[in-house]
Formats: structure tokens, sequence, C-alpha cells
């Protein structure tokens, strides 16, 4: 059984008031998570990543199609005593400390008084929400929300966590805290959904991801998959080459010397590098490694973007690179 | 329906903590106070004056809690998005709603209970300050026990007009359903009028709406049994249970609404 499945999920929504018009905010979603895994789900802004979270949290409706998770329709409250979610740029009951609101969640789960304090206190400190606890929230800043936001979403120990940017509004080493509290999470057997657009987190977190543009899926699978295909060049690292030697190699991209008579060559996909490795030792070097050279998530997002950037006749995302969509 | 109730503890937690909430109480109390001193201005009728402006002190700033918090609550849940993380709680939209409700009423009623309770202070107050003559001469004692009447059928308005304001602020911003409360609430306070509006207007139509309006809008106006407990008339427990079942059917309607309203609303 799948964690989260979703068929054909389709939102449209009606915008202007006098001549009402439809925008296309999902069209046609299908995917599936399996248990346990950590899915990244990337795109640039108004691609259909809170659409599709709110559309599995229930709270819009979609317009044609279907989302299952853990096996059951959304929405379902048996299904919600199993899953957390963090919104984006959460906010919560500001007359609440942080305390008080996981209390209250604890309660709506319906653990007693003393599980509620001991699940409050327990998430609050994975967190590293201190002393703060007791503070009534509108005194909290974005940081601070975002992580009593995470706390809340883990009060019942879901088998599936939902994340709308989890990194947002947090410090680096806020940042690294949580990309622990994932992995943590990951190793105790839950799945864990996550849109982001920082794409350097979803590299290092992420077994699986989907892009999605213009509310449309563009790409999916298994990040290994996806990107250990791709091999677009070589690096060759060389011993005892002089620099008048590796002038005369034809075809080398980039030359950077890392040591005395040490250099690093980056080579096109073609010719084979085995030619110019037989040369080189020819010439009495010596191979220091040989590594395939593959695409990064980045620069699979980038070109899935400008991909269906051009087919839709959209900005490509020169224009609208990932870092300005953060 | 224990779900239910944590809504309602953690509304009535949050009424609690607001200070506008506490500013109208306050000032309610302050204006029951005052009647004592509009009453010395009224020879004879000091004691009527001072009841009755007591009552309407209560009935009008409790009709200012229900409306400012029936239209803020839900929508200030939406607007700043905080029912995104509730809804994904294990509770249902509708258990949400009537959650909401119920810690609105809960505020109600707990509202109302202060202000009456300092309403029979002052009156109790008042009656140690007459002699025994001019006592005697009251259609009703100061302390008088058929001003809970009065007092249980304003509650009852109260919590009809939170569920009116309840029900526009599932679908409106809190501007236009205070406005839609607070027109509801005119319009039913003149409900008796509406009735007979034929013979006031020539137009068979605006004498149909008139009519219209009579049957679908609530006669607030059947909660009004201030004059008669002031004057001592009497106001039997049949009539104050009755229109209090009739507070009550139209209650359940509007929350039923309200909950079919929100259950299919998108919160973008």
């Amino acid at each position: 059984m799948d964690a989260i499945r979703t068929e054909a999920l389709t939102k449209h929504y009606s915008v202007g008031f006098w001549r009402p018009r439809p925008y296309r905010a999902l069209e046609g979603l299908t995917l599936s998570v399996g248990q346990g895994e950590v899915f990244g789900f990337l795109g640039p802004n108004g691609a259909g990543k809170t659409t599709t979270l709110k559309l599995l949290m229930q709270l819009i409706y979609p317009t044609s199609g279907h989302a299952e998770i853990l096996g059951r329709p959304v929405g379902d409250v048996a299904v919600k005593r199993r899953i957390g979610f963090l919104p984006e740029n959460p906010y919560f009951y500001d007359h609440l400390t942080a305390e008080e609101l996981l209390e209250y969640v604890g309660a709506l789960f319906g653990y007693s008084a003393r599980e509620c304090r001991a699940r409050a206190t327990a998430r609050l400190d994975e967190v590293g929400i201190g002393a703060e606890r007791r503070l009534q929230l509108r005194k909290f800043s974005k940081g601070m929300l975002q992580r009593v936001g995470i706390a809340q979403a883990l009060i019942n120990e879901p088998e599936v966590v939902f994340f709308d940017e989890p990194m947002s509004g947090l410090d680096p080493l806020g940042r690294r805290e949580i990309r622990h509290l994932i992995l943590r999470l990951r190793d105790r057997g839950a799945t864990v959904f996550f849109s982001s657009h920082v794409l350097s987190d979803a590299e290092a977190l992420c077994s699986q991801v989907a892009i999605v543009v213009g509310g449309r899926l563009v790409s999916s699978g298994h990040l290994t998959d996806l990107l250990a295909l791709r091999v677009r060049g070589w690096e060759l690292v060389m011993a005892g080459l002089s620099r008048e030697a590796i002038e005369r190699i034809p075809g080398v991209l980039r030359v950077t010397q890392v040591g005395v008579d040490r250099y690093v060559l980056e080579l096109p996909l073609t010719p084979p590098p085995e030619q110019l490795l037989a040369t080189c030792v020819a010439h009495g070097a010596s191979l220091v490694s040989l590594n395939p050279i593959r695409d990064t998530l980045e620069d699979l997002f980038v070109r899935q973007v400008a991909a269906a950037g051009t087919d839709r006749g959209l900005s490509t995302p020169d224009a609208r690179s990932p870092e300005s969509t953060r | 329906m224990r779900t239910i109730a944590r809504v309602a503890v953690s509304v009535f937690r949050e009424s609690v903590r607001n200070k506008v909430l506490y500013s109208l109480v306050c000032f309610a109390v302050l204006l029951i106070s005052t009647a004592y001193l509009i009453g010395q201005l009224t020879a004879g009728q000091d004691i009527k004056i001072i009841k009755d402006l007591g009552l309407a002190a209560i009935s009008i700033f409790g009709l200012l809690i229900a409306v400012f918090l029936g239209i803020t609550l839900v929508w200030k849940e939406i607007e700043q998005r905080s029912i995104y993380s509730m809804l994904a709680k294990p509770l249902s939209r509708s258990e949400f709603v009537l959650g909401k409700y119920a810690g609105l009423a809960l505020t109600l009623v707990v509202n109302v209970g202060l202000m009456g309770l300092a309403y029979y202070a002052m009156l109790a107050y008042m009656a140690t300050t007459f002699p025994p003559e001019a006592r005697a001469a009251w259609p009703a004692p100061a302390v008088d026990p058929a001003l809970m009447k009065a007092l249980g059928l304003i509650l009852v308005e109260l919590l009809l007009v939170t569920a009116v304001a309840l029900f526009f602020s599932t679908f409106s911003s809190p501007f236009l359903s205070a406005v839609l409360t607070l027109a509801i609430w005119v319009i039913g306070t003149f409900d008796a009028d509406l009735r007979n509006f034929e013979s006031v207007v020539a137009s068979p139509s605006a004498a149909a709406l008139a009519r219209g309006l009579y049957y679908l809008i609530p006669n607030f106006g059947a909660f009004d049994v201030k004059l008669q407990v002031v004057h001592g008339l009497p106001v039997s427990w049949d009539y104050v249970v009755t229109t209090a079942a009739y507070g009550a059917v139209y209650v359940v309607l509007l929350l039923t609404g309200a909950v079919a309203i929100f259950s299919r609303r998108d919160f973008k």
C-alpha cells in the first residue's frame, strides 16, 4: 500500500469577479509515494505545490481526480489521526503559549492531559524550543513559529508527515536541525512529503522527487534514477603532468591545478576518456581518479522548468532561477 | 462530542484573554451602575427606570459582544490561516464550527451571568436605600426573581444573534457579516410590523416581501419582556420556554446552514 497516491488530481479556480475565467492551479497530477520514503515535491512559485498539499489535507476540494493517504480517501478523520501537517508560513492562535498550543493539539487527538503535556514537552525539546515555550506565540519570530509548526505536526508521531516549505524562515543551524529531524523520521519508518524551493535540502534528504511546473507534473521518480543516467562529462585527476603537456591535450573543458603537479581536468562526454587517459599515461602521468560528472538536482530542475516553460510559453528559469524563487 | 467540547474550551480561553471583551463587560457594568444616578432624576419612577436601563444595558452590550465574537472568530481563523493546521487534525469541519459556536455560547453565558450579577447587586443596594413605605408602592420588589426571565430571554436572543453572525462569517467578511447580522436583528426586532405591512403600503409586491421577511427572519421582539417584568406584569414560564424553544429552532437551522457552507468551502 502506498503512503500517498493521487490519480489525475485537478484543481481549477475561477478568477475575476465580473468576467470569471478558469485558472488551472493543478492539472491531472498522478503520483504515488511509497511508505518510508522522503519525497521532495519541487517546483517554482505558482507551480501548484501548495495547491497539492491543500488538496491532500482537504483544505480545498478537487475539480476532478482522486487522492488517498494510507489507502483511505483524504479528509477521513481516521487518516488524520495518522498524519501530521506543517502549512507554509504557519500561524497559530497567538494568545496561546507554545506549550498550550501543543497541549490543545494533543487534546484534539484524544490524549489525556498528562499525555498531552508529556508529548508537548518532548516535541518542543525535539525542535529546540526552550524556555520560550511559556511565551505567547505572538511574541515568537518567524523561525520560532516554524519550529512550533513542526512540533505540532509531530505531536501524534505520524506515519505520514506533510511539510510545506519546512526550511522557510530558519537560520542555517535551524535548517540543519530540521534536516536531521527529517532523517530521524525516515529512520523510524515515517513517510515525509515535503515541498521545497531549497534544492540542496531536497538532494540531501529525498529518495524520490517530483517536479511540477505550471500545475503539471514534469518529472518524478527516484532521485538516483533521475540523476544517475545523465552523465554529462568526466572529471579526470592526474598527477605528474606538466602544464605544457596539458595544454596540448585536445577537448579539455576546464583545468584546475590542485597540487604541485596535480591537475583536475573536466572533459566532455565524448570522446570516451580511455584514449586520452592512455595518452597521458604514455607522457609519464599517473591516474589519481576518473569520475563521471552527473547532473545535480538543480541541473535537472532548471532543465525541466526550462522545457516546461518553452512548451507553455512561460518565462525560462534563466529569468527566474530557483534561487530567486526562494 | 468531546472534540466539540475541546474546541469550545479553546474558544472560551481565547475570549477570556480578549481585552476588547473585558472592555465591553466593564462598560456594561458601569452603565448598569449609572442607571442608579439616572433613576434619581425621575421622581417616583426610579426603580422602574433603573431596572429598565440595567436590562437594556445588558441587552445592548450583550448584542455587541455577540456580534463582535460571532463575526470575527471563524473569519480570523481563515484570514490568519490557523485553520490550515487545525483542519488537518482529527476533527471534522462540522465539529469545528459547532465547537466554535459552543465556545461563543459559553462566553456569552458567563458574560451575561457577570452582568446579571452586577445588576442584581445594584438592585439589592437600591432596596436598602429606600424607606419601607416607598418600597411598598413598587409594582414588584427590587430584587425580583422575575427579572431572571428577562435575563434568560436576553441570553437566548444573544445566542440567536451569535448563530446569525457565525452563519454569515462562514462566507463573508467581518464588515459584511456585521452589517447583515445587525440588519437581521433590526428587522427581526420590528418583525410584528412586517406582518401588517399591507395596511400601510399600497404596493402588493412590497407587502409580499414584508410578509416573506416576517416568516423568514426570527422575531427578536418576542425575546423582549423587559417592559412586563419591570412593571411587575406576569410573564408565564410557558411563554419563556416556548420562546426559548423558538430561538433554539432558529439556532439549529442557522448552525446547519453554517456547517453546510463551511463544509463545502475551499480555503485558498
